[in-house]
């Protein structure tokens, strides 16, 4: 029972690391932009959250709705103001560029912030669960999380295949100039594209927070997650992704069940297994 | 003699060092249609992207409607009413027959054409409409560049190669379809190789060569041995 506990617990978290994944996949379908500073986008969002709880004196759920526009805006701001202009046939100048911001994110936190774990409650809902057969217990607000991630993978879907701006994004990720020829503003597109991608920072940001403690040096791991669930899932491919980030999130959940210690080892060890056996990931859609 | 719908002014290109423009002035009147004719690398492909705002121009190099536009970016410049349908079709590869021609109109201006316009003109497009556009044969994608071009309602259209990599019976029906196509009161530059077939569709015809125009003239005026050796430089 155990085992399946671990398995059970592990797919609700890999919802979570889909969360992590899917802004950032998004942006690399769109720009070819690896952004460094995801993770400490991430983290700025959980800090986010939290200041506005604390202020508000609100449940993280309602930040939520401040949260997430207040990325957005963020996103489209960042893009249009200093992004874009990295954007080339090199693709050094974004990498340097993003690690810079990432680095400028972690210092800011910490200044603001302090080093101190923080932690968001969302009350009653933390520890309400929903008994299984067999003596299994799932969490409602790991549950919750689950949903909400498959929710936002199938929104990003309909939105990347079958609305306007969706169309843009393609239409710009394969022609840049000819896309610009049909009237798109290719850096009001990017800035759109990172405006959702921190729409989704936004959420996942928060569900951290609530669900383990974070301070200012913790993006950096966030990133990694995240990068591994795209690679796992196969790069473009949004629903991969989802399967990336449970794939992920079981194996650690499998080495933790082993050994504790063996947590984040064994979800490493199943990134480099489908990367040696399966260099493109699972179900690629991008060459 | 009405003003000039579009008119380049002394414009010059630039590939870093590499000038590949030099002086180039050209005019054309609403729903005329010209020719650009010249050899591999003569400057037309360059002469196209720097209207359509893909290259960057000093502001008065380019003057829509009497107003200056050379400084414009490639999306505002489609805004004002300029299409191409652009050399070797360069249709995006992630969309589908029928949403790369949405897209083509998608920044709603008004006009004759519409989907159903370009199903008219194109029924294998109809037919085809859901497959990854890319996934056509060269005719009938060259099809989609020119109804996804149309989609946007332009005041003119440009056609750069436009029988560039085509089979010959392919290249006889896309000038069998142009009337059709441009005789919406639209205006046309046509940019060919096909001396011949310029100058058959055309009122008038600039010839480059290495970056300058060599002849200009009336299409009917031209002898075709001023034309070879404009063409040529011999």
């Amino acid at each position: 029972m155990d085992w399946i506990n671990a398995i059970i617990q592990g797919i609700l978290l890999g919802g979570l690391y889909a969360l992590f994944a899917a802004g950032l996949s998004l942006i690399f379908g769109v720009m070819r932009l690896v952004n460094i500073a995801h993770g400490d986008l991430i983290v700025l969002a959980a800090f986010l959250g939290l200041t506005i709880t604390t202020a508000l004196g609100v449940s993280p759920l309602i930040a939520l709705l401040l949260v997430v526009p207040v990325m957005a805006a963020i996103g489209y701001v960042l893009q249009r103001g200093i992004l874009n202009q990295t954007l080339g046939e090199d693709i050094l100048p974004p990498l340097l560029v993003t690690f810079g911001l990432s680095v400028i994110i972690q210092n800011g936190l910490l200044e603001i912030y302090s080093a101190d774990p923080q932690k968001m409650s969302a009350g009653a809902l933390e520890t309400a669960s929903i008994a299984l057969p067999g003596d299994l217990n799932i969490g409602v607000l790991p549950l919750m999380m689950f949903v909400v991630a498959v929710a936002v993978i199938a929104g990003l879907q309909w939105i990347f295949y079958h609305s306007s701006l969706g169309r843009a994004f393609r239409a710009v990720s394969d022609k840049q100039d000819i896309a610009q020829l049909m009237g798109l503003n290719k850096a009001h597109v990017f800035g759109l594209a990172m405006a959702l991608s921190l729409a989704v920072v936004g959420i996942a940001g928060v569900f951290l927070g609530i669900r383990t403690s974070f301070d200012p040096s913790i993006g950096p791991g966030r990133l990694i997650f995240g990068f591994e669930a795209v690679i796992i899932g196969g790069l473009g491919n949004i629903w991969g992704t989802l399967i990336g980030g449970i794939i992920l999130g079981v194996s650690q959940n499998i080495g933790a069940q082993i050994n504790p210690g063996w947590q984040l080892l064994a979800g490493h060890i199943a990134f480099l297994f489908v990367l040696a056996v399966r260099p493109r990931g699972l179900f690629p859609r991008i060459d | 003699m009405p003003d000039a719908l579009l008119s380049t002014r002394e414009l010059e290109a630039h590939y870093g060092d590499f000038q590949a423009l030099f002086g180039i002035s050209i005019d054309v009147f609403p729903e005329e249609v010209i020719a650009i004719i010249g050899a591999n690398g003569a400057g037309k492909t360059t002469l196209m992207r720097s209207i359509t705002g893909l290259l960057r121009n000093e502001p008065e190099m380019v003057v829509w409607k009497g107003q200056s536009v050379g400084g414009f970016r490639a999306d505002q410049v489609a805004h004002l009413g300029i299409a191409m349908v652009p050399e070797g079709r360069q249709l995006f590869q992630s969309l589908s027959v029928k949403e790369n021609l949405i897209i083509g109109g998608q920044m709603g201006r008004k006009g004759p054409w519409s989907l159903e316009k370009v199903y008219e003109l194109f029924p294998i497009l109809k037919e085809r409409r859901n497959v990854p556009a890319t996934a056509l044969s060269g005719g009938q994608q060259q099809m989609v560049a020119i109804g996804r071009a149309l989609m946007s309602n332009p005041d003119i259209l440009l056609f750069d190669e436009i029988s560039l990599g085509l089979a010959p019976i392919i290249i006889k029906s896309i000038y069998e379809a142009l009337p059709k196509i441009i005789g919406q009161g639209m205006s046309a530059i046509i940019v060919e190789q096909d001396i011949a077939k310029a100058v058959s569709v055309s009122s008038r015809v600039y010839c480059l060569q290495e970056g300058r125009i060599s002849l200009k003239g009336r299409s009917d005026e031209l002898t075709r041995e001023a034309i070879s050796a404009a063409y040529f430089g011999v």
